[in-house]
């Protein structure tokens, strides 16, 4: 066997040389052998995240978190958080020479005598509201698809957290300017504080440092929205990311698509212009409604003075909800040693969203604790696959979305021409009726939506065109659906699978007798009503036979030409197809 | 001299012509009338024209309100007898009618919780009648001149600063029900603090008088004649201010911006996260390959 030695180099009277780098590569370089960029990036440029516009909900709340940074640091230049008395003098014609706050003449003097001074403080403001609206909607959507559970439980906490601090952040964010309508907020504030039994006349002493209004809340507040809320929501955020990497992004079922893999595109250069660019247009859609729509105009409201108060008076919409328990709250108070409790207050405004948030906190221990699915999920659900799961947050959203209109019942009233009382009565039942209709609704919902797909698994989709047999019946064709879709409409578990049954007698599924205490009888009991009714997904077997019955029926066929056009019903490849009618 | 003399001879030479004397009859008739037309007492012919007013206004009364207000102005009882049809009218003044008929709220529709604001039924000087009527019954406030309600007559410096005045006392005494930018607020039972955005001076001073519907009464003894102008000049001022921040969304508060947070916002992101997300890596589709 010869050997083509022709392509051989003969001579060696040249050495490789590395072509030189280029300019970038040099500053690459230098940066690497000093800071190992190289390897940490290697991995994390080439890291995978899967595509879909709901999972880009977190990340509005993300940029909007950039812009309400750099909005912020703008602000600070200028606003004086004192609650120092001056008489204002400033721009603003009907307010010249009232005396007022020195907070509120900043915070005037930012809106009318600093250059981009209103267009910064209403791009703050709304990118406060879009923030925490965004973090709702994220949360939302991880629980429909099931991505709290495990290992995601701790992720889903610290969400929590970041909305609870958020919520607060916007309230002491727009306390800060000393107007008529935040000083209300602050009034109402102390007086929920004052409500709560024992503690709450020191709690209020403390922070306002003396008796209601005092001079250091401002000046507080304003440490607090800077400094301390602002530091745990970098924190936090870092650590909700953090997770989310070593988690890996959950995905949609498909083909290839497994719990060990992530199929989608590399974070350089795809997702870093996707995510680059939606931050670009988070800020343009910030500034757009900075710029266009007025937001907060204190200088209308005036300075605060505990003498005035306005219509409308209601705080920004992520506080409307509890506001709004209050507004339909009957008057109850009692007396005890001498001692007034006003559960009208406390109960709403304290104990009630205390209540909501430790049950947002642990819906993932509960719902894992009901089911007992110890295993790790990487593939959503679809809502329509969790009947209950998805009933229980449509419910709890019911209820938030009632008292949210409570909140607003005075505008409500005036808007719509109804009478503000018969809406308090009509809120102070439904806020208990609404949330268990939508509950069986809802799930209900659901469960024909399972059915429906497996109609379509079985049966296939309907064509709409419409056969008719020699004996004159008509029936309407069906086809089968094609196999990507099949996939990921049969890639979920049976409810068999997905929980460990609880014993709710004397045996368990062993046959051994159960070491069942008064927990384990419940938790058996939430078992058998969180997976009641819900429709499994077809055997092999039956798709098997289905599809024997499918090629059956596309054999006997009938002779004919079906209509014109059902070729473009979005099930097929239409490449090459016409309408006969162009021939 | 001579030129006097002349023309004095001239008219003397008609002296005890055929026509003199009815000549000077005229003249002197005609110098009487109207100075007589110049410096008679207006009050004579105005009190005439004062009965006649009235009687026009007890008929137009009659007609249009009578069924509800009484014959006399007397009110009527609802059937059961513990609420008013009509309320009795004595001493509610000139100003009241004016408000009430001139804003379109009398005559009332259809009983109701309020009555709202609409399309004025009668014409100015009707509407004069039934007040100059109303006004017979007993003493109540009078339509104002509109140099009580106007800052005209004032300086520049006087202006601002009936303006600034104003506001203070419109956020004090008003914005409780009429919401910090007057756009109106929610009362109890169906009734409502209506907005006063387009409402007239004139009206905005007669309601501040008379305390029509559910709003209290701010008698001259409670705010003088010169505050109320000042909530007038500073409502009046906030109607010529621009929108500093853009769009007003309605003027009401944080409920408005709540709703165009989620409705524009959240919405319009959510759409831009769609679009995005439905873009793939490829800039150009190949034919007959999937996205």
């Amino acid at each position: 066997m010869s050997i083509d030695t022709s392509k051989v180099a003969t001579s060696n009277s040249s050495a490789a040389v590395a072509k030189k780098p280029g300019r970038a590569g040099v500053v690459a370089n230098w940066a690497d052998e000093r800071l190992g960029l190289g390897t940490a990036m290697k991995k994390n440029l080439r890291k995978v995240f899967p595509d879909h516009w709901s999972f880009m909900l977190g990340e509005i709340a993300l940029w909007s978190f950039v812009v309400l940074l750099l909005s912020g640091v703008f602000l600070t230049l200028w606003f004086n958080p004192s609650m120092g008395e001056i008489h204002y003098e400033g721009s603003y014609d009907q307010l010249r020479g009232v005396a007022m706050s020195e907070s509120m003449a900043s915070t005037l003097d930012i809106s009318f005598d600093v250059r981009g001074g209103l267009l910064m403080r209403q791009m703050h403001h709304w990118a406060a509201m879009l923030f925490i609206a965004s973090m709702m909607i994220h949360l939302l959507r991880v629980f429909f698809t099931g991505a709290h559970r495990k290992p995601r439980e701790m992720n889903w906490v610290i969400g929590c957290l970041l909305l609870i601090l958020g919520t607060l952040e916007g309230f002491t964010g727009y306390s800060l300017p000393d107007d008529l309508l935040s000083g209300t907020g602050v009034r109402a504030a102390d007086g929920f504080m004052k409500s709560i039994p024992v503690v709450g006349t020191y709690m209020s002493f403390f922070l306002f440092g003396g008796e209601f209004p005092g001079d250091s809340i401002i000046p507080r507040l304003y440490t607090i929205h800077i400094l301390l809320i602002p530091g745990l929501l970098l924190a936090l955020i870092a650590a909700h990311m953090l997770l989310l990497v070593y988690h890996k992004h959950t995905q949609w079922p498909g083909p290839g698509r497994t719990e060990q893999n992530v199929v989608g595109f590399p974070m350089l250069p795809v997702y870093a212009a996707k995510a680059g660019g939606f931050f670009f247009i988070v800020f343009g859609v910030c500034a757009l409604m900075g710029g266009l729509m007025t937001i907060n105009p204190v200088w209308k409201y005036g300075p605060y003075d505990p003498t005035k108060v306005t219509a409308g008076s209601q705080p920004d919409w992520y506080m409307g909800w509890p506001d709004g328990a209050l507004r339909i709250m009957p008057g109850w108070e009692s007396e005890f040693w001498g001692t007034t409790w006003s559960w009208n207050v406390f109960l709403p405004i304290i104990v009630l969203p205390g209540l909501m948030f430790t049950i947002l906190l642990l819906l993932p221990f509960l719902e894992a604790w009901v089911t007992g699915d110890k295993r790790e999920h990487h593939l959503l659900q679809r809502p329509r696959n969790a009947p209950t799961r998805t009933a229980l947050m449509v419910s709890l959203m019911t209820f938030y979305g009632l008292m949210w209109a409570a909140g607003g019942n005075d505008i409500i009233a005036i808007k719509l021409h109804l009478s503000i009382n018969q809406i308090t009565y009509f809120m102070r039942a439904a806020v208990f009726i609404g949330p268990l209709i939508a509950f069986m609704i809802t799930r209900r919902w659901c469960i024909s939506l399972q059915r429906q797909d497996n109609e379509k698994l079985l049966h296939g989709y309907e064509t709409g065109v419409i056969m008719r047999s020699p004996e004159g019946g008509y029936s309407e064709r069906h086809l089968p659906i094609d196999t990507a879709k099949a996939y990921a409409l049969t890639a979920r578990d049976r409810d068999e699978a997905s929980y460990v049954a609880v014993s709710t007698g004397d045996r368990d599924p062993n046959g051994l007798a159960a070491p069942a205490g008064r927990g384990s009888k419940l938790r058996g009991r939430l078992q058998t009503l969180w997976f009641a009714d819900n429709i499994q997904k077809p055997t092999a077997a039956e798709l098997e036979e289905a599809h024997h019955h499918a090629e059956h029926e596309a054999h006997g066929e009938l002779e004919g030409v079906s209509a014109d056009g059902h070729q473009f019903d979005g099930h097929h490849a239409v490449e090459g197809e016409t309408l006969r009618g162009d021939h | 001299m001579r030129l006097l003399n002349r023309s004095a001879g001239r008219l003397s030479r008609h002296r005890r012509g055929p026509l003199a004397g009815v000549v000077l009859l005229l003249l002197g008739l005609v110098l009487t009338g109207s100075l007589y037309a110049a410096f008679a007492p207006a009050q004579a012919t105005s009190a005439e024209s004062d009965i006649e007013q009235v009687e026009k206004g007890r008929e137009l009364f009659l007609v249009g309100c009578a069924f509800c207000h009484g014959q006399n102005g007397e009110g009527i009882l609802t059937q059961r007898g513990d609420t008013q049809l009509g309320p009795p009218l004595a001493g509610v003044g000139a100003a009241a009618v004016d408000f009430q008929v001139g804003t379109g709220r009398m005559p009332m529709a259809q009983p109701g919780q309020q009555a709202p604001d609409k399309a004025p039924v009668y014409s100015q000087d009707e509407i004069d009648a039934l007040g100059a009527f109303v006004a017979s019954l007993g003493p109540g406030p009078a339509v104002p001149d509109e140099e009580e309600y106007s800052i005209e007559g004032l300086s520049a410096d006087e202006r601002e600063e009936a303006i600034v005045r104003g506001g203070q006392i419109f956020l004090t005494n008003c914005t409780a029900c009429h919401n910090f930018n007057g756009g109106g607020g929610a009362m109890p039972r169906g009734g409502y603090a209506p907005s006063l955005h387009d409402t007239d001076p004139k009206y905005i001073y007669e309601a501040l008088l008379t305390g029509p519907q559910q709003m209290p009464n701010f008698s001259n003894g409670n705010l003088p004649p010169e505050e109320k102008r000042d909530v007038i000049a500073y409502l009046e001022s906030l109607r010529e201010t621009p929108e500093y921040g853009g769009f007003g969304l309605g003027g009401l508060g944080p409920v408005s911006e709540g709703l165009f947070a989620w409705l524009v916002g959240i919405g319009g992101l959510v759409g831009f996260a769609v679009w995005i997300a439905a873009h793939s890596t490829r800039s150009t589709k190949k034919k007959g390959q999937a996205a």
